[in-house]
């Protein structure tokens, strides 16, 4: 397939695996202690184990999956008040699909729509506007998640909404942004990374700047990260040299789509309709400061938070599960306590195993052979 | 097969409105016109023109295909009930004959029991029952007996159907998914997921157009030649719902060994890579109506490949892995980059991605 089959060349990647190898060779890298790289991006999870990355790489090179997964992070309560809105007669609430299997404490979406309410699985805002043009009669809220990468379209299709005054749809906003929750986790004290691999896509939209803390304050190495397996160990490949010539630089790997200036229209759209949230809770890391956004007070008719009165309710993360020690690195998903057995894809518990996305449903269904294979 | 020529013992009722109401499932005249001018008519054979509540068989007839019957069924509501490359009749009766077929049976008699939803429009009833027909005739198979309901609006989805079948397991022929053994060689007939993009293109809530048709086929024809070339094969399966990963897991469960695949060898049409690229799939999980995933002694993989490729059916067929005896129900892929990956048991259904 054009443009595909070019980044997923198994001989190119032999060559690369060899660089990784030959440049890891001459760094002095402890053997009870590999360097540990953290891909931010759920995106960048889904590639590596559907490629099967890890087992190619050598073994003093482990990676982190980080919480760049929208689906994973949404806490309990959010999924309570998208149900408790989907479940009001006169709402057809739009979603994208893999939100409608997160578990909320009383029932997930799917188990909402089997059990009556009007839940619809829609590509894209523009459906959701489409459903809402279709059906005057009917109040279409739609399920406004993801970081900077779905942001603008959301903010655009409130914008067209504007535009057309469609007065019966509104947005459910769950936005959140990604470089707090870097922040938070730079700053944890159980700290183990050496390096990470930026969010392409959201570097799309935001560009390379808003990383600059990360190299500067932090001095760790951040390569912005194309999707595709060569992308990806190129990147790699990247953090390492910064890492062997002692520089933290932000570097862009996936210059081909990210522009070092982000998207200016895309920007655009998203500060004239959001502003950032005091704090928002994620499921795992808990409340982070300044993370997610909400529609500014011009955009409060559609506003499904103003709309419809909404519980609001914070449920507390089940104890046992330690989705955020897996989160920071500080553990890998098999060596969490309940993972396999009370935490499974069919009966998530924790945050990392409800999308195929998330780091613990990933190694549950594509299975990080060698990782398998050593906790065995 | 000995079929009798149909003689018509009595004119066939007629139905005059264009759409079907509860009155056609009411048990009288409207209900017999319904049967006569949709089934009957289309169908076209002694048994079902009787209209006794039950198909009849000759014993000795059936001896005569082998030493055991197979019996299946099988339930349709695909939405839509046209789509490229068939539509939910010509799925009806391809779906029971496989299951049959994959047994080693001979598909022999069909029953069809269609759920009616009132306001579903005569004409596409006459179309779909004339599809099934020619499905059905093309696959040497008759339908003999069947049932129709009418129910309210909303209570179906214009039209449900079920499709039951019985036939015969030739002497000698034994498959099971128990039965695979390290260094058995799985082979497939052709290009995987063709369905289950074309039922998601058709739908059409994806704004997107792409060329894929439905693999819909009647599969017993390239059974019969694979299993003449290749006497000693394990196990067959069609892998409809779940599609490949889901039956190689099947076997790998059943028969306590390991399967890996290759990626690679593995056929899948560019535009269905393509369509599961945008939306975040895995073809691999995708249902497919026309195929087969066979698995072949080592010695017997290449006759069996050979065979396949000379059907019709098969001329895209491929090896695309081995049993082998590594942990127990594990399923992995070697992947195009060079990588190994687990290949599981979906959890619920493939949900597309969000970004």
């Amino acid at each position: 397939m054009k443009y595909l089959d070019e980044f997923r060349d198994g001989a190119k990647a032999a060559i690369l695996v060899a660089e990784i190898e030959s440049l890891i060779a001459t760094m002095d890298v402890p053997r009870d202690r590999p360097l540990h790289i953290m891909e931010v991006c759920g995106g960048h999870t889904h590639s590596i184990f559907r490629f099967g990355i890890e087992g190619m790489l050598p073994k003093q090179i482990e990676l982190v999956h980080g919480p760049g997964c929208p689906v994973c992070v949404l806490p309990m309560g959010r999924v309570d008040d998208c149900v408790n809105i989907a479940e009001r007669p006169e709402v057809i609430f739009a979603t994208f699909g893999d939100a409608m299997r997160v578990p909320g404490s009383r029932k997930s979406l799917m188990q909402a729509k089997a059990d009556g309410a009007d839940v619809r699985m829609v590509y894209s805002p523009l459906d959701a506007l489409a459903i809402a043009r279709k059906n005057p009669a009917r109040e279409v809220v739609f399920f406004g998640l993801g970081f900077e990468t779905t942001m603008p379209s959301t903010a655009l299709t409130i914008l067209q909404a504007e535009g057309e005054q469609v007065a019966n749809f509104s947005v459910f906003c769950n936005h959140i942004t990604i470089v707090p929750t870097i922040k938070a986790i730079l700053d944890s004290p159980d700290l183990k990374l050496d390096g990470f691999l930026g969010p392409g896509h959201v570097s799309m939209v935001i560009g390379t700047a808003p990383y600059e803390f990360i190299a500067n304050f932090y001095r760790k190495p951040m390569v912005v990260a194309g999707f595709e397996p060569l992308d990806i160990l190129q990147s790699i490949w990247m953090v390492l040299k910064q890492i062997k010539e002692g520089r933290a630089d932000v570097e862009n790997q996936y210059a081909r789509v990210v522009p070092d200036k982000g998207n200016a229209a895309a920007l655009y759209a998203v500060s004239r309709v959001y502003e950032l949230r005091e704090f928002f809770e994620w499921r795992g890391l808990g409340s982070i400061d300044h993370s997610g956004v909400k529609l500014r007070d011009e955009y409060a008719q559609f506003d499904a938070e103003r709309k419809f009165a909404i519980p609001n309710l914070k449920i507390a993360d089940p104890k046992s599960c330690q989705c955020g020690e897996v989160l920071k690195g500080v553990i890998k998903p098999w060596q969490c306590k309940v993972f396999g057995t009370a935490c499974t894809p069919e009966m998530p518990l924790g945050a990392l195993m409800v999308s195929s996305e998330g780091a613990c449903a990933a190694y549950y269904q594509y299975g990080g052979v060698r990782q398998h294979a050593a906790a065995e | 097969m000995n079929v009798a020529p149909f003689i018509r013992s009595r004119p066939l009722g007629k139905v005059h409105v264009p759409t079907v109401t509860l009155s056609h499932g009411g048990g009288g005249k409207a209900m017999k016109d319904l049967i006569d001018d949709v089934f009957v008519d289309a169908f076209d054979n002694t048994a079902l023109a009787r209209l006794e509540d039950q198909a009849r068989f000759d014993l000795a007839e059936l001896a005569a295909h082998g030493d055991r019957l197979a019996f299946t069924t099988d339930s349709f509501v695909v939405d839509p009930l046209f789509f490229p490359g068939g539509d939910i009749g010509k799925l009806a009766v391809c779906g029971t004959i496989n299951d049959l077929a994959v047994g080693g049976a001979r598909p022999l008699y069909l029953s069809c029991a269609a759920i009616i939803e009132e306001g579903t429009m005569i004409d596409l009833l006459r179309q779909i029952a004339g599809s099934m027909a020619r499905t059905a005739k093309d696959a040497d198979v008759e339908i003999v007996t069947g049932d129709t309901k009418v129910v309210q609006r909303g209570a179906c989805d214009k039209l449900f159907l079920t499709t039951t079948g019985i036939g015969v397991i030739r002497a000698g022929v034994i498959l099971g998914a128990h039965l695979a053994r390290p260094g058995d060689v799985v082979l497939v007939n052709g290009l995987l997921g063709d369905h289950g993009a074309a039922i998601l293109c058709a739908r059409g809530d994806m704004a997107l157009e792409t060329p894929i048709e439905s693999d819909c086929a009647p599969l017993y024809g390239l059974i019969e030649t694979l299993l003449g070339a290749a006497p000693g094969v394990r196990f067959l399966r069609d892998p409809t719902r779940g599609g490949l990963a889901t039956v190689l897991n099947e076997i790998a469960d059943a028969s306590q060994v390991a399967i890996e695949i290759d990626e690679a060898a593995t056929p899948v049409r560019e535009e269905v890579k393509a369509f599961c690229e945008i939306l975040g799939l895995d073809p691999l999980y995708l249902a497919n109506e026309g195929k087969i995933v066979a698995i072949v002694p080592p010695d017997e993989a290449e006759a069996a490949l050979a065979a396949m490729r000379a059907h019709p059916l098969g001329t895209r067929a491929g090896a695309i892995g081995r049993v082998d005896a590594g942990e127990a129900g594990r399923v992995t892929m070697r992947t195009v980059f060079g990588g190994q990956r687990i290949v599981d048991m979906l959890v619920g259904e493939q949900l597309p991605r969000i970004c």
